[in-house]
């Protein structure tokens, strides 16, 4: 057994001393004696959110597949213990060896949301690694960045010294016979990271002058030297059935946010809504076979003990197979006592009956992920989701015997007035009036409950409305009271909650999602005042942020409330996400007109993912 | 069938809570396919319950759990399927087949035996100071030390509740061992008897200087004190 990095004396005065010790079910253990190479992968979050992640999982089976090569576990270490590590000048550990994370060859850390940049540096720096990349040298562990927020990494472009843009499963073999090559002579880390470049997704961003405009915008974005890229292409599994998968995920002591075997069905998204991310960046959608998902969802079950299991994707009702995997995982809950958790399916008759068979109807509710209010503005976003729908599925869910439906909105959305912010509470009575209608009174069973909840729409890039203004922080906040009022006229006032995210933490997500390579001096900044765990409310100190900015002559507006010319050069358009921006420009027109886009399985809409040559662009088409 | 398991943590898992080491054993039940019974309802869960609950930060070769099982095969094969599915630190040491009527062994539990003894991170001679003021603490009529509970603080003598105490080697250790009350009856904590013998001793009380490891959990009165195991059989 591997002796704890932390003395008795501190484990035994931290919050949950199981965050720090490893050793749990299936990890893997090697000796350093037979890998060449050693990679810590790190979710810059406290323990018990990092592992439940599965991107993770995914990629510290792949790694510990290669008998040369060692992939442990860090995560961030809370602030109990973070004061504690600075205070005694402990450096940052690994989980599996409980060794310092400066000793490895490579550190990766997966970039989820832009609230934990912070934590990324919090890493970095108890690592004993130099901050900044310029400042680190041949004997300094490589960090590299992965994760949704890649797609524009550029207000982390200082601290990182490589990007992998896309899925993990294509170029990490590439990069780690290199890495092998780099060990063993004489190359240099300059040498190193040039020849990196060249390996397909691979963004070093140091290699890349970017220059601009008098009126702030980007200029140009160009490679230093001839032999390295423009473009960075995102890489995409195509044979997504073949892709390995973790068949003994480690099994942790403490209850993670996912205390429960994923299994992941589906990448990607054909409904094309115009404000989400995920559904431009993982094009094209790929399924797996259903079979194999079968064998997958029992060995996972065997091999970890878990109770529960659940389903990952996007979108699961688009999955073609739901119907057959779905009647096998009912059959688990009957034969070997399994729970099945849902993923957010469409409501209609097929997904209620399956609902009712593996949830408590009396204790769970609905959800409805409507985002807008009005038919109009669901059409600008290109939610494919009608009033009809939703008040038909709502209708059949009562008499079912549900009586709790959640409504997910967004606010700030473009184009928004203040017709279809009032559209939010009037959908929400007419859903309550189809439970009176639909549910006679000797039937009910204390109150139905409607509770709608709004967040704060950030426009992201990679998405038609990359080029969208984004609402102000007191526009919002004023919208927001503008439909609580409105939820207080309605008749079934007393049925109906709404409720709305706090504006402070999204203006700053649209701050930095948007943002360029000037902002790494403030993020920078901002840490060293000891900001940390800012997407924690009981950490997070907007103050810290905007007097950091104001400090670094940073306009918050510049990058949130400008609507951006079609010409206008954006700080991420040397990645190439798959999604074409002539695409992408096409969709805001769309959205502008109102004019709604059929997905992928209805009318191929020529994004560019089609160059990836697999998924959904190449099914049978009827 | 009603079944008592005892198992060892040790090392590391030491660090593992309460509450986490029954969350693991459900999991362990489960990869080991073992054929636990369970409740009725929409969200059915095993029918096991665990003895006494362990401290963050002691380790024991005498915990145990009793469990309600469906069918069963015999206790080293299934102590096999357990053993290969744990994770390190952590061990099943034996099955029992209890009676039908058998009391739970939470609510049979009334004595334990502990062993305390250096901790590796410790540079002094605490635990030798504290063996050598045994014999006086202990010629004492009375022991009065402050329990805490989770609703009030008192002076109470604990002395009727230590059965035996004296140095001792253990597992090529030198050290100190103790038999005290535990259980929802009466339960002292070693870490009580550690303070009143360093009080007596005239020295500080230093958590992080000694261990305590838990030897075995008895049931039954003074005088007649038997591990929890022996209220069931073999098979």
């Amino acid at each position: 057994m591997v002796k704890p990095a932390l003395s008795e004396r501190i484990l035994m005065n931290i919050e949950k001393p199981a965050r720090y010790i490893g050793n749990e079910v299936n990890m893997v253990k090697k000796n350093l004696s037979d890998v060449d190479i050693r990679i810590a992968m790190c979710f810059p979050d406290v323990y018990e959110i990092g592992m439940s992640y599965l991107g993770i999982q995914i990629i510290y089976d792949m790694f510990n597949w290669r008998e040369d090569t060692y992939c442990e576990r860090v995560y961030s270490p809370w602030p109990d213990l973070d004061k504690i590590m600075r205070e005694e000048h402990i450096p940052l550990f690994s989980l599996e060896t409980q060794s310092p994370i400066k000793d490895f060859d490579m550190l990766g850390i997966t970039i989820q949301y832009e609230m934990c940049y912070t934590n990324i540096l919090q890493i970095i720096d108890l690592s004993g690694i130099p901050m900044f990349a310029r400042d680190r040298g041949k004997g300094d562990t490589l960090v590299i960045g992965g994760g949704p927020c890649t797609v524009n990494p550029e207000p982390m472009a200082d601290f990182f010294d490589m990007f992998y843009i896309g899925e993990a499963e294509t170029s990490y073999d590439e990069l780690i016979e290199l890495m092998k090559v780099y060990k063993k002579t004489e190359m240099t880390r300059e040498e190193f990271l040039r020849r990196a470049s060249h390996i397909a997704g691979i963004y070093v961003p140091s290699l890349y002058e970017v220059t601009y405009n008098e009126d702030g915008t980007v200029s140009s974005i160009s490679p230093k030297y001839a032999d390295v890229p423009e473009k960075i292409k995102r890489q995409v599994v195509t044979d997504f059935s073949k892709v390995s998968y973790p068949m003994t995920p480690v099994v942790p002591y403490l209850k993670a946010t996912q205390d429960r075997v994923c299994l992941e069905i589906m990448r990607g998204c054909i409904r094309g809504c115009r404000f989400c991310q995920a559904g431009m960046i993982y094009r094209p959608t790929r399924q797996k076979d259903v079979d194999m998902l079968k064998e997958y969802a029992k060995k996972m079950l065997d091999a970890t003990g878990y109770e529960e299991i659940s389903l990952s994707s996007l979108s699961s009702s688009d999955y073609e197979q739901l119907d057959d995997l779905l009647s096998y995982l009912i059959s688990l809950k009957e034969s070997a006592h399994v729970n099945v958790s849902l993923p957010s399916l469409r409501i209609d008759a097929f997904s209620l009956d399956v609902m009712s068979k593996v949830q408590d109807i009396k204790k769970s509710s609905l959800t409805f992920a409507a985002e807008a209010g009005s038919q109009r503005l669901r059409n600008i976003i290109n939610k494919g989701i009608t009033e009809e729908d939703i008040l038909n599925g709502s209708r059949q869910a009562f008499i079912g015997g549900w009586d709790k439906v959640k409504l997910y909105f967004m606010m700030g959305l473009p184009f928004e007035t203040e017709e279809d912010l009032l559209a939010i509470a009037e959908l929400a009575e007419k859903i309550s009036e189809e439970y009176f209608a639909a549910v006679p009174r000797e039937q009910r069973n204390g109150r139905v409950m409607i509770n709608a909840s709004a967040s704060y729409f950030v426009p992201k890039p990679f998405t038609p409305f990359q080029w969208a203004p984004m609402t102000g922080p007191e526009e919002f906040t004023k919208r927001a009271h503008f439909v609580k009022d409105a939820f207080a006229r309605q008749r079934n006032k007393k049925s109906l909650k709404f409720t709305y995210h706090d504006a402070g933490i999204s203006i700053l997500e649209g701050v930095l999602a948007r943002g360029d390579r000037r902002l790494c001096k403030s993020i920078y900044d901002i840490y060293k005042k000891g900001a940390m765990f800012d997407a924690w409310t009981e950490f997070f100190n907007m103050d810290t942020y905007l007097d950091t900015f104001k400090e670094n002559h940073v306009d918050m507006d510049f990058y949130t409330a400008r609507e951006r010319s079609e010409e206008e050069i954006f700080p991420w358009d040397h990645i190439d996400a798959g999604v074409s921006k002539g695409f992408l420009l096409r969709e805001w027109q769309n959205a502008k007109e109102g004019k709604v886009t059929p997905n992928c399985r209805m009318n191929c809409q020529g994004c560019g993912s089609a160059a990836y040559g697999g998924g959904v662009c190449f099914e049978a088409k009827n | 069938m009603k079944l008592r398991i005892k198992y060892e943590k040790t090392g590391v898992l030491r660090f593992i809570g309460h509450l986490d080491v029954m969350r693991y054993f459900q999991k362990a039940i489960r990869r080991a396919k073992l054929d636990v019974a369970y409740s009725k309802g929409f969200s059915p869960h095993q029918i096991i319950s665990f003895a006494a609950p362990m401290p963050l930060g002691m380790t024991s070769s005498g915990e145990y759990f009793d469990g309600e099982f469906v069918s069963v095969t015999s206790a080293s094969d299934m102590m096999n399927r357990l053993n290969a599915v744990m994770a390190e630190g952590i061990r099943v040491l034996d099955i029992t087949q209890l009676p039908d009527k058998a009391k739970s062994s939470m609510a049979e539990v009334s004595a334990s035996d502990y062993f305390i003894y250096k901790n590796d991170e410790s540079e002094n001679d605490y635990i030798d100071r504290l063996t050598a003021s045994i014999d006086a603490l202990m010629s004492k009529d009375e022991i009065n030390v402050l329990k805490k509970t989770k609703t009030k603080e008192e002076m109470s003598d604990i002395k009727p509740y230590i059965y035996e105490i004296k140095g001792f080697e253990y597992d090529m250790a030198e050290g100190i061992y103790m038999f005290l009350a535990s259980g929802s009856r009466m339960n002292l904590k070693p870490e009580l008897v550690i303070g009143a013998l360093a009080e007596h001793a005239g020295i500080e009380y230093s958590p992080y200087d000694y261990r305590v490891h838990r030897i075995e959990t008895y049931m039954g009165e003074e005088g007649a004190f038997a591990p929890l195991y022996t209220a069931g059989k073999k098979f």
